[in-house]
């Protein structure tokens, strides 16, 4: 685990330590299994074909939630993740990497509670951001 | 994909509710979803290691409500989708509480919002049901929007 960042070391800007996730069918099964979603599109080769796609497709869902690991990682162990928000524009595909990043855009104080607002968002090796989104955080303070 | 969508007939179904369940967040759970996402952060599974941190224990990662059957979802849906395909046009998740092992969360789901839209394909029909989770003790613990594209 990296160092626990604090609000003080937040600037508005700056991007945040990138996640990287090397997605394998393998994994696509192991998410199928967990989270209970058995859609054929995210394992079944054929089966996605015949539905139009190029091929199985990674679950919108585990895009999302390794976009909550890129946060839950940042925040470390005395910071919290108060809202992640997801929108799946495109497709992403087994045997690409993944690249997890965020950027700060704004930090403030409310109630007390010491927050950071982010963009957040997954690239693939093109450099596509095929899951935009939106997270707000709290972060411990030095003050 | 000359098919009838009768929407006012269809939105007359917002605000529909799902029949409450419950499920019981078991430490095994959350380490079955850690795995799957590959996130070894010892927070959600070292007992040890996390009583020292902010929430003093175990807790469950953000993304446990995103894994939907896992933790229930709450989808009513008094007509079946009229288009053949669909897909999941992402969410929004907020935490208000930590969800620790042992918690038993009542799972609740209403029918939030349907619009249509035109799209490259034709029409689109966005389905929005927001589903709320609330602990034994009564705090309401996150509140999610998720979309479905019908298409």
């Amino acid at each position: 685990m990296a160092k626990q960042v604090y609000y003080e070391d937040v600037e508005e800007g700056m991007e945040i330590p990138s996640l990287a996730k090397d997605v394998t069918t393998q994994q696509l099964v192991k998410w199928a299994g967990a989270s209970g979603d058995y859609y054929q599109i995210h394992y079944d080769k054929d089966f996605a074909q015949a539905t139009g796609l190029p091929g199985v497709i990674v679950h919108g869902r585990l895009k999302s939630s390794f976009l909550g690991q890129l946060l839950s990682d940042w925040v470390g162990e005395e910071g919290t993740v108060k809202k992640v928000s997801v929108q799946h524009r495109g497709m992403d595909f087994p045997g690409e990497q993944m690249t997890c990043k965020g950027k700060v855009t704004k930090k403030h104080v409310q109630d007390g509670e010491h927050i950071v607002e982010l963009e957040i968002w997954t690239e693939n090796p093109k450099g596509e951001r095929n899951a935009p989104g939106s997270a707000v955080v709290a972060l411990p303070s030095r003050g | 994909m000359a098919e009838q969508i009768n929407l006012d007939e269809m939105k007359k179904a917002i605000g529909t509710q799902s029949e409450p369940s419950t499920i019981e967040i078991e430490k095994g759970m959350i380490r079955k979803f850690a795995e799957a996402i590959e996130d070894p952060n010892p927070l959600w599974q070292d007992e040890q290691h996390a009583k020292k941190a902010r929430h003093g224990g175990i807790v469950a990662p953000p993304g446990l409500l995103m894994a939907v059957m896992m933790v229930g979802q709450g989808s009513p849906m008094p007509f079946r989708p009229p288009m053949p395909r669909i897909l999941d046009g992402g969410g929004e998740w907020e935490y208000f509480k930590p969800i620790r092992p042992g918690d038993v969360l009542t799972v609740a789901g209403k029918l939030f919002d349907i619009r249509e839209r035109e799209g490259r394909m034709g029409k689109m029909l966005f389905i929005v049901s927001e589903t709320t989770w609330t602990n034994q003790k009564g705090e309401l613990v996150a509140r999610a929007l998720g979309t479905l594209i019908n298409y």
